[in-house]
């Protein structure tokens, strides 16, 4: 069976495209934070939010090679074609780190290069390009915006080795979601265990590969924002994130699919387990979160309260609103087996904590990024909605590509027969 | 004939289940099946009801939960207030972060022993009680179908000639 990219979803999701842009272009205009501060970590939160979920999709399908698990065959396609939203996500951030590294905007603050140095040359005060020194010098004063922290920390954020890390973790991730990608289709047509049995090896080289540079990507892109605080937490809380970003539109996505009668062969087991998925990943998500607050809470250090001091004086509703939604609500209403099985309660609990986790990413950058006023307005809304256009597009284009069940997996039989 | 007991014994599950389900769609009420493993979809098939067990978890846990929310509010709030790195302790809301580790570990660990008690005592399986099963082959490799001839309709014999001819390699009436 083939799924069909209608024209009304292609033009649906233009539509959504094209309002993004709106919202871009009057966001851009109308911006007067700081160097369009606001415009860009609205570029980061989307462009991060919508490559996670690819990025827990290609894990996603990573977990189930390596694990030879055969109850996700008949789902796999639909995973593969969410990771091929990867190529994008990974184009948007490179744009944004572009922007970032030529101080089109002060998202890393780390990225400045007055903070490095302790003195800087008095005439040259006031011009585009301050003459910053090391040691004291004839003409030499103190440098009112060096930063002892970031200074210390310069041996690993400094520009180069950041883009270093930054095109390794999306080089190799892109290239295993197109080298999964190549094998799947390549097993629809050759056949045989030879591609599985060898996926296994592929994907257990991926995950190892992934399990550092999710931390590592987390520290770079999003801890770095707030530079001086740090969390060794914080890559495992990410990763939660990202996973349960997936598992949410996974679930809607095949919940979408399976009423339009595009996947006749995905039953209500399978929909089971992938509503206990998202229910088992929630809560490692607010087990991450809350270990993090408790922790830091309880010490009470002062370099490692700064991160929640902000976010709970300035955005405390949002904040601890978040944290009770992602969890009260799958905890309560997915509880049951038979809720699991009911598509009402997990379209509806999947839609409600996928802007949670939204939220979620909103509140990582921007207190940092930007600063002190919430404001979720016109910009906000109308970028996410374009992203989401954007991802929805290239997800069914990838779908529409090749046929929706997989053919000649070892354990294609196995899956279908699925009962839970 | 009232107090007899029909005990069917199968030697494999998969012949069992067929078996069940042919008698089933005759209207025959099978009583219990004893078996090694969990055999996929007999539940069904001879009408057990889904277990309330999950309920009786959460309530459990909810149980726990009260508990250990309610000790720490007495010991560390209203009993003898404790200092934590000079935390305020007027109120339970400003320490509740320190308390849900134990809160959740409570919760766990009424709900686990809670639920494997209450199986142990519905199944009547403790240590020392008799057991009920009345083949102890059937925690080997056969599977015995038990069915009460008071509960159907149908003859005995009847019953026994359709067990033999869907597979069962014994059949005794005791």
């Amino acid at each position: 069976m083939e799924f069909v990219f209608s024209k009304r979803a292609k033009i649906l999701f233009s539509v959504l495209m094209i309002i993004g842009v709106i919202a871009m272009i009057v966001g851009f205009m109308n911006d007067h934070s700081n160097h369009h501060g606001r415009f860009w970590a609205n570029i980061l939160t989307n462009g991060f939010f919508f490559f996670a979920i690819s990025l827990g999709g290609l894990f996603f399908l990573a977990l189930q090679y390596a694990t030879e698990a055969s109850y996700m065959v008949v789902l796999k396609r639909i995973i593969e074609s969410i990771t091929q939203y990867i190529f994008v996500g990974a184009t948007v951030l490179i744009i944004f780190f572009i922007a970032a590294s030529a101080h089109w905007n002060h998202i890393y603050h780390w990225m400045d290069n007055a903070v490095y140095h302790e003195y800087v040359m008095e005439s040259t005060i006031g011009t585009d390009h301050p003459e910053y020194v090391d040691e004291m010098v004839e003409g030499a004063i103190d440098n009112e915006h060096y930063d002892k922290i970031i200074d210390g920390k310069s041996a690993y954020l400094n520009l180069p080795f950041f883009w270093i890390r930054t095109l390794l973790y999306l080089g190799v991730w892109c290239f295993f979601a197109y080298f999964f990608r190549k094998r799947s289709l390549m097993e629809d047509e050759i056949g045989g265990t030879k591609i599985h049995l060898k996926n296994m090896g592929y994907a257990a080289i991926f995950l190892v590969f992934f399990a550092f540079t999710s931390s590592t990507a987390a520290w770079d892109w999003i801890m770095s924002i707030d530079t001086h605080w740090f969390s060794t937490l914080f890559g495992w809380y990410v990763f939660s994130g990202i996973w349960v970003s997936f598992m949410i539109f996974l679930v809607l996505f095949t919940i979408w699919l399976r009423g339009r009668g595009f996947v006749p062969f995905v039953n209500d087991s399978h929909i089971h387990d992938i509503g206990k998925w998202m229910f088992a990943i929630s809560f490692l998500w607010t087990y991450l979160w809350f270990s993090q607050f408790m922790l830091i809470w309880y010490s009470d250090i002062p370099e490692e309260v700064t991160y929640y001091v902000q976010r709970i004086t300035e955005y405390k509703g949002l904040f601890f609103g978040i944290f009770f939604t992602n969890f009260v609500f799958p905890m309560v209403i997915l509880m049951s087996r038979d809720a699991k099985r009911t598509i009402g309660y997990l379209i509806f609990v999947g839609v409600v904590i996928f802007f949670g986790h939204w939220l979620d990413v909103y509140m990582m950058i921007f207190p940092g990024g930007v600063g002190g006023e919430l404001h979720i307005g016109f910009m906000e809304i109308g970028m996410f909605l374009g992203f989401l256009g954007l991802f929805l597009y290239t997800v069914f284009n990838s779908l529409s590509k090749a046929p929706i069940l997989v053919k000649n997996h070892p354990f294609l039989e196995e899956s279908k027969h699925l009962h839970i | 004939m009232a107090d007899k007991i029909i005990y069917a014994t199968f030697d494999d599950d998969m012949v069992l289940l067929e078996s069940a389900k042919k008698l089933t769609a005759k209207g025959v009420h099978i009583r219990d099946v004893f078996s090694p493993f969990p055999i996929h979809g007999i539940d069904p098939v001879i009408g057990i009801k889904h277990t309330r067990l999950a309920i009786c978890g959460f309530i459990y846990g909810l149980i726990g939960l009260t508990l250990a929310v309610s000790g720490m509010y007495y010991f560390m709030i209203v009993d003898w207030p404790m200092n934590i790195g000079g935390k305020p302790n007027d109120f339970l809301y400003q320490n509740i972060p320190a308390f849900i580790p134990i809160s959740f570990e409570f919760t766990v660990l009424l709900a686990a022993h809670g639920m494997a008690l209450t199986f142990f005592l519905r199944n009547w399986t403790l240590p020392g009680i008799k057991p009920r099963n009345p083949y102890p082959y059937t925690t080997d490799d056969k599977f015995v179908m038990e069915i009460h001839p008071s509960d159907n309709e149908i003859s005995t014999d009847e019953l026994m000639s359709d067990l033999q001819s869907t597979g069962s390699i014994a059949i005794e009436e005791r």
